[in-house]
């Protein structure tokens, strides 16, 4: 099945929960909408869902127009962040009810419960009733019911949030495999970053309502066509200072000096707004071009494998990622060095006109 | 403030408790000094609730003493405690102004009416609270709510110590750092005893200067960040701290070697030494980022078959294969790649080994 949206917008009350959306998935696609909380990937998920109407454009299915088409004559299923599953059933009976309400031979369902269970790693808890699980177990259940009835569009939405992040380390690695081998439509709902690019596929950014950029997962991340966008797909964001271009020559946050070389090269000179993502920024010198500036430190966040150094400079709160875990004390200086070649250009409107270079990059596209 | 002491305590919620598996927590010993900032972290389950109940006096041990200082604490109620605590969710009057919630636990102990201003208003401060002090906390929204409970629990200097139970759940992931920070500024401020409950390893490692890792009823390892990312004492802190976790392949030991699926594991001088491992069943453990995967081999490299690499923007997770063992590797964004074989390392100042899940030192 093939998925357009033409030209949707929703308004409930004069709000906007949706506004202008087009798009067009194919089967055995993975989409990944990722944005802050209210930036309407529920209202979209429930719209494609046949749950909402939209109040202008048009939804086709396979070409079909089927905007007004309710829930019912679409093939979906959906997954939430809360465990849903029936109180009274065992695992086993709340995997196979979609199956027994198709009428599939008793057979048949056996084999795709026990399937399904077993993907998810549940098998040895199909006697069980949801009470008698965790909330990972009882959110593996609700996955396995929705991935046993084989829809033709698989919804997601921020279907791990609610768990221990052990586990949805985890269970991010088994659904991007399960998504694999699937020939159905996945959309999945996420806030965090780190989660889209985990989840892989492609990437559809979203922020009040509207859709800012889509495109390949790790492209979007790498090219973001906007400042917002480079906001939303970072975490912790996209460090940001304002800059100008003038006598080939780069100058941020009117202290800060660099030879506009290669992608700064192309730049007309004028004011910018450039952006550097933690991971580019170092405590140690790593090369002859580096900007140097001395920073410091409102907080060490350490992740368990990195540190996130928030350092102040030039009116700025930088944050420095660490590889590691390291103890810094509050207010303590630091040396922050800054590869120029790393900067992202935006102009005034934050519209992307420079982007580094990535050693690697033609690997990344195949 | 005053230092913690649990003393040999342990509990069952059964009446008659027949084996360990019966207890939430198996002998804990442990103490918590003056001023310090601490962090209880474990998955759900692992007891650390019970034990945060066990230390402000809502679930009595079935065995050991809570000791504040010198003084047994462990029959004593909650109020008779003197602690403040933060929870989860919101504990505030809807119906006061933001001052007059921050002003309770003080007033409520008949403090001076000028110094309850002086000390709300410090409070207040540091949380920026100022500007809504005299709103009524009904309107305001969840995040602002959550920062007046916390300022409750700040607000008095005279307590024992301040207990926190996952109090940032409910803040926006993008206001979550902020809070983070203000805490550890009124931590420093205040010299403060604080006890930081949380299931988050981000939360425990940034808030806390030690962490105490907690696992099937049991404080498995107590240390620094930097302790239990470099040198996790327990298989479970390996896997738990860090992202993704260790990586732990079944050995046996030659010489100063480890084996693993019969190639040599060349492992620090100190750690191999055969009085050390003794017996029970072996294992290396080595963090993601500290493997090196080369094209070619090296005198210490093993072979190993590369199966997935997930780009995940600013790093590379390679999944490897050595014999039935599966191994994740972390990798720089622009890193080369071997193709389908590659040839990992394993410096030894970063190898572990770990006898029956302990660490032999």
């Amino acid at each position: 099945m093939t998925l357009r949206l033409e030209n949707v917008s929703r308004s409930v009350a004069g709000e906007i929960y949706l506004a202008d959306i087009d798009l067009a998935l194919e089967p055995g696609t993975v989409n990944v909408l990722l944005g802050p909380t209210l930036a309407g990937k529920t209202s979209l998920m429930r719209v494609m869902a046949g749950l909402d109407r939209p109040g202008r454009g048009r939804i086709l299915i396979d070409g079909k127009d089927m905007t007004g088409a309710s829930l019912r004559r679409r093939n979906v299923a959906m997954v939430y962040q809360q465990f849903i599953n029936y109180p009274s059933f065992t695992v086993y009976d709340n995997i196979a009810s979609p199956l027994r309400r198709a009428g599939l031979s008793r057979d048949e369902i056996d084999s795709k419960v026990r399937g399904a269970a077993a993907s998810l790693r549940i098998d040895t808890l199909l006697d069980r009733l949801p009470a008698q699980l965790s909330g990972g177990q009882q959110q593996r259940t609700a996955l396995a019911r929705a991935l046993v009835k084989e829809a033709d569009l698989l919804l997601l939405d921020e279907p791990l949030v609610n768990l221990d992040y052990k586990l949805r380390e985890e269970l991010r690695e088994e659904l991007r495999e399960i998504f694999k081998a699937r020939r159905s439509i996945v959309v999945y709902a996420t806030t965090e970053p780190v989660e889209a690019l985990m989840i892989g596929g492609n990437t559809l950014v979203m922020d009040r309502g509207r859709i800012l950029q889509a495109g390949r997962t790790v492209e979007v991340y790498h090219n973001p066509a906007t400042l917002r966008v480079g906001e939303v797909f970072s975490d912790p964001p996209m460090n940001m200072i304002d800059g100008r271009v003038a006598d080939g020559e780069g100058v941020l946050g009117g202290t800060m000096r660099t030879p506009a070389h290669r992608h700064l090269s192309a730049l007309n000179p004028g004011d910018y707004r450039f952006g550097i993502r933690c991971n580019h920024l170092f405590v140690a010198r790593q090369s002859p071009a580096d900007i140097e500036f001395t920073a410091r430190v409102e907080l060490a966040e350490i992740s368990g494998s990195e540190t996130f150094v928030h350092a102040g400079f030039a009116d700025v709160s930088w944050v420095v990622q660490e590889e590691g875990v390291h103890t810094l004390s509050l207010g303590q200086e630091i040396r922050v060095y800054l590869d120029p070649a790393n900067l992202f250009a935006f102009d005034r409107d934050g519209t992307l006109i420079a982007a580094p270079a990535r050693r690697g990059a033609s690997s990344a596209a195949a | 403030m005053a230092r913690i002491h649990l003393d040999r305590i342990a509990h069952s919620y059964v009446s008659k408790p027949r084996g360990e598996s019966d207890y939430a927590l198996r002998s804990i010993d442990h103490v918590w000094d003056d001023g310090g900032a601490y962090a209880l972290l474990g998955p759900s389950g692992c007891g650390k609730t019970t034990l945060l109940n066990i230390i402000s006096g809502l679930v009595q041990p079935s065995q050991g003493r809570v000791m504040f200082d010198e003084r047994d604490v462990t029959n004593l109620p909650t109020q008779q405690r003197n602690i403040a605590q933060v929870f989860q969710f919101p504990v505030i009057y809807d119906t006061m102004t933001v001052f007059d919630n921050l002003a309770f636990p003080l007033r409520n102990r008949r403090i001076d009416e000028a110094q309850v201003i002086k000390r709300v208003e410090e409070v207040a401060a540091t949380l920026e609270l100022t500007a809504d002090l005299k709103k009524r906390a009904q309107g305001l929204s969840a995040d602002a709510k959550q920062k007046i409970s916390l300022g409750r629990g700040l607000v008095r200097s005279d307590v024992a110590a301040i207990l926190f139970d996952e109090p940032l759940t409910v803040i926006d992931p993008h206001l979550k750092w902020e809070l983070r920070r203000k805490l550890k500024e009124i931590h420093e401020r205040f010299a403060l005893t604080l006890v930081y409950v949380t299931h988050d390893q981000n939360e425990a490692l940034t808030i806390a200067d030690r962490v105490a890792v907690m696992h099937e009823g049991q404080i498995v390892q107590f240390g620094t960040p930097q302790e239990l990312f470099e040198t996790p004492r327990h298989t479970f802190v390996g896997y738990f701290i860090g992202t993704p976790g260790m990586n732990f392949l079944p050995c046996t030991l030659d010489g100063g070697h480890a084996v693993v699926e019969g190639v040599q594991v060349p492992l620090a001088a100190d750690a191999a030494r055969p009085q050390n491992g003794a017996g029970g069943s072996l294992q290396i453990g080595i963090r993601p980022q500290f493997l090196k995967l080369s094209r070619a081999a090296t005198a210490s490299s093993v072979p190993v078959a590369i199966s997935t690499v997930e780009d995940l923007g600013n790093f590379k997770i390679v999944t490897a294969r050595l014999g039935a063992n599966t191994i994740k590797i972390k990798l720089p964004e622009d890193e080369e790649l071997p193709g389908e074989q590659g040839h990992l390392s394993f410096p030894p100042e970063w190898t572990r080994l770990y006898a029956d899940g302990v660490l032999v030192e």
